[in-house]
């Protein structure tokens, strides 16, 4: 089956599904927006009690098909079909009313509501129809929990909660409205190590009761972890349908991007240059470790999420001045007092939170990469903006930005492709020192390859990066070396060779926390 | 096809649908009354806007760091008070003029300082700012109009030059500045990116309260000059004069496409949203419309207006 051709689809499986089977089946969905065909005569089934994942670049057409399943989409053509039966979701109430529930990416709790309060949103009328016992409201929340097997407490603050359990909640609602298929998207996005297992362990205790499990994820490797079968999509269509592990990782993503990608992490090594920073956590004092960075290398930070590592981050980078860290940049003894001060220094941080914090959304690709340096560009205040437009077309030629022209929106480009106008506008500004905080969360295989192409570029001309991943494979092959952090601080530095996914896992959990740690880098 | 045609089409709307609605307006007024469409009517009705878009200019500026000025209609009395005292007490319109502007700057500095530093909300800062400045006005002039009618400033109301009334001159002026400084300048890109993300204009190393400072103090300056050409006008300093301009202001800016939101807007809009705002009180006068029905209407066509530009940007989307 893997040896067969591209272009023919190897949607067999799907096909033989019969029609009266148990579960949810779409049969020949298509869907366009002005200018795309987003889906493309898509066909294939999510039975009852298992995981199916569904892989594909951005833009592939995954979201669509999750918003058509989830009432909040209309096929163009096609039909839906639920246990042998044709159902039409026209709003998401009626995706709801049959049992199909939706875990989007952005969590939709409300976030000062209790978690019992959340879970039925809503559906008040569960707990007395005018006034809402609290003690009935947790008990009907407990129940709830202890069928999943849950440690949640009903009366928290939804907004206290870490997005893990934010997500469990989500779930706990969809399962205690009896959903029988519950559609998630991206759901590992934000999570760390530990409390993926934790929503493994929940999704095998959903598919023994029977549902059906839609899973969208970036994180391949996760899909070995998990899935019962996999569809993967390339633009708009079902390429390939079949069982997990059928096909090997590299087949999977050759199917993906249409053509095999060669080496998935294409880490460079550069011999490092002179020192740019030297560190200390901020909490440990004078006895902690010491992070360096020198020209030439990529420095992972390592640990839980919570472990201090943006945090930390944003300190050196002044967005969250602490006159009581000091950081040794380039030589000179600063305490960093404002990202402007951090610009000033040679640092540029792309933020975790690309929209929030990186972008300006609604104005152009220009404006976004040029803003950084405005001062330069402009005389008396006043922009050339013939510089102007030359450093943008610098830049976007050097990262390969796809956009049509300069001039369009930021948010009309790819997530891939806006992560690098985030990075552009730092490398406009000529930083020595940039700073990578989840460089490649939600962005596409092929996108995550130009990134890391990008910091190969950026080693071999001189720059030191820090980079922070919970995308432990990612962190391992991409850094040099890694730092590894646990509440506030750093508690082991662990050389290339050394470094194992269990041995970060174990000083990240606190493990060997309180032994002497030996100062693992070279050079100091 | 069809779908790409239609968004082609609401795209272009949507970026000149202020002009739209203004030709609109302006076909149906010149069909309704024959004298509308003439050349002195025409100049008059640029004169009636002047004083509105100059303070719009200054409003744009302000709101598209997403902040809002509720204080212009006060400072339009307090800095033609403290003028026109100034010029009963040396006779000279020159030294008036100057300090009234200052207390523009001043007034503008207050707010900003408040919104930029102290973290309070623009609405708040000049809420208060509406009721100080008034009352200082009110108590500088014992609540009594000061009329002069002699003295240069009165050139600023009601001279002309080639025939061009000088308050239009003026608001010419204003707009081709504040359209360079918002176009073509680091600040006017500065004030765009803080509207648009705040946070990650900070990150990128922008002097996020500096820029909303600044554009406090800018839009206090304006509405100084729009009070300096008022009081030329009028030939008086009258402390209850401006009340409400402060809603003709926010008004003319978001009829010109500006988002509340902040981040996005234009003075060219602007300018096309006073206009709108004067030809439909102009259409009204000249068809002797009776002035309460006038401000429901008024009110009708600016709802009507904001809804189909939102139709229309949500129609883009």
């Amino acid at each position: 089956m893997s040896g067969s051709s591209e272009s023919k689809a190897e949607t067999k499986d799907s096909l033989e599904t019969p029609q009266g089977a148990s579960g949810l089946s779409v049969l020949g969905i298509s869907k366009g927006f002005p200018g795309v065909q987003a889906l493309d005569e898509v066909s294939f089934s999510i039975r009852r009690g298992e995981v199916h994942a569904i892989l594909g670049e951005n833009g592939a057409g995954k979201s669509t098909l999750l918003k058509i399943l989830s009432g909040a989409l209309q096929p163009d053509s096609g039909r839906i079909l639920l246990d042998g039966k044709e159902i039409f979701l026209r709003t998401p109430g009626a995706a709801s009313q049959v049992g199909i529930a939706a875990i989007y990416q952005e969590l939709s709790l409300v976030p000062w509501l209790s978690v019992a309060h959340n879970l039925f949103l809503g559906r008040e009328w569960m707990v007395g129809r005018f006034l809402m016992s609290k003690k009935k409201l947790k008990e009907k929340a407990d129940e709830v929990f202890s069928l999943l097997g849950l440690s949640l407490d009903p009366s928290a603050i939804a907004g206290n909660l870490g997005m893990a359990e934010q997500q469990l909640v989500e779930i706990s609602r969809a399962f205690s409205r009896n959903a029988g298929f519950i559609l998630m998207d991206e759901p590992t996005a934000s999570l760390t190590e530990t409390e993926i297992n934790l929503l493994f362990g929940k999704i095998e205790t959903l598919k023994k009761a029977g549902v059906g499990i839609l899973y969208i994820s970036h994180r391949l490797e996760e899909i070995f972890r998990i899935a019962d079968r996999v569809t993967v999509m390339r633009d708009g269509k079902s390429v390939y349908s079949g069982a997990a592990g059928e096909l090997s990782l590299p087949e999977l993503i050759a199917r993906m991007v249409g053509r095999s990608i060669g080496n998935h992490y294409p880490k460079e090594a550069i011999e490092p240059g002179e020192l740019l920073l030297e560190a200390k956590d901020g909490v440990s004092g004078e006895e902690g470790l010491t992070l360096s960075l020198r020209q030439g290398e990529v420095v992972g930070l390592a640990g839980l999420v919570g472990a201090g590592r943006t945090e930390w981050a944003r300190k050196l980078f002044g967005a969250d001045p602490d006159p009581k860290t000091r950081f040794r940049i380039c030589g000179t003894e600063v305490s960093v007092s404002s990202p402007r001060q951090g610009r000033d220094l040679g640092m540029g941080m792309v933020p975790e939170n690309r929209k929030e914090h990186g972008l300006i959304l609604g104005r152009s690709v220009l404006h976004n990469i040029t803003i950084t340096i405005m001062d330069w560009l402009s005389g008396f205040g006043i922009v050339d903006r013939k510089r102007q437009s030359a450093v943008s077309s610098e830049y976007i030629g050097k990262l390969f930005i796809k956009c049509p022209s300069d001039t369009v929106d930021i948010s009309t480009l790819s997530g891939g492709n806006q992560q690098k106008a985030v990075l552009a506008k730092w490398l406009a500004r000529k930083g020595k020192i940039i700073i990578l905080d989840e460089p490649t969360r939600g962005i596409d295989v092929g996108a995550k390859l130009e990134m890391y192409q990008q910091m190969n570029a950026l080693c071999r001309e001189g720059k030191g990066i820090i980079l922070i991943s919970s995308d432990l494979p990612e962190l391992l092959s991409m850094s040099d070396r890694l730092y590894v952090m646990h509440e506030g601080r750093f508690v082991a530095s662990l050389d290339k060779k050394e470094a194992s996914q269990e041995k970060i896992l174990e000083y990240a959990s606190g493990l060997n926390y309180g032994q002497t740690i030996r100062n693992g880098s070279e050079g100091i | 096809m069809k779908m790409l045609s239609r968004s082609g089409l609401s795209m272009f709307m949507s970026r000149y649908g202020s002009f739209g609605v203004l030709f609109v307006i302006s076909l149906a007024m010149s069909l309704a009354n024959k004298s509308f469409l003439t050349l002195p009517n025409l100049v008059n009705v640029a004169r009636q806007v002047s004083i509105n878009t100059i303070i719009s200019a200054g409003m744009t500026f302000i709101i598209i760091t997403a902040g809002i000025d509720l204080s212009v209609g006060s400072l339009v009395a307090l800095s033609s008070c403290v003028a026109m005292i100034i010029i009963e007490a040396t006779g000279s319109s020159l030294l008036g003029i100057c300090t009234g502007i200052l207390i523009g700057g001043a007034a503008g500095a207050f707010n900003g300082a408040f919104v930029a530093w102290a973290g309070i909300p623009p609405f708040i800062v000049t809420l208060a700012g509406l009721t100080i400045y008034r009352g200082i006005a009110l108590i500088i002039t014992g609540g009594t109009p000061i009329i002069r009618f002699e003295g240069g400033f009165r050139a600023l109301g009601q001279g002309a030059l080639l025939g061009i009334p000088v308050p239009v001159i003026i608001m010419l002026i204003v707009v081709l500045f504040m359209h360079f400084l918002l176009t073509r300048t680091a600040f006017g890109t500065h004030v765009y990116s803080v509207g648009g993300n705040e946070e990650a204009s900070r990150l990128s190393g922008i002097k996020v309260g500096k820029v909303k400072f600044q554009v406090y103090v800018m839009g206090g300056m304006l509405t100084a000059l729009a009070g300096m050409v008022l009081m030329g006008r009028l030939s008086s300093a009258q402390p209850n004069t401006g009340e409400g301009f402060e809603l003709d202001a926010i008004a003319t800016v978001i009829l010109g496409g500006t988002s509340l939101m902040g981040g996005r807007g234009t003075i060219w809009g602007t300018l096309v949203g006073a206009f709108i705002i004067g030809i439909l009180n102009n259409g009204f006068n000249l068809m002797a419309v009776d002035a309460h029905f006038q401000l429901v209407a008024k009110g009708i066509i600016i709802l009507l207006a904001v809804l189909l530009d939102r139709y229309l940007k949500r129609k883009q989307a």
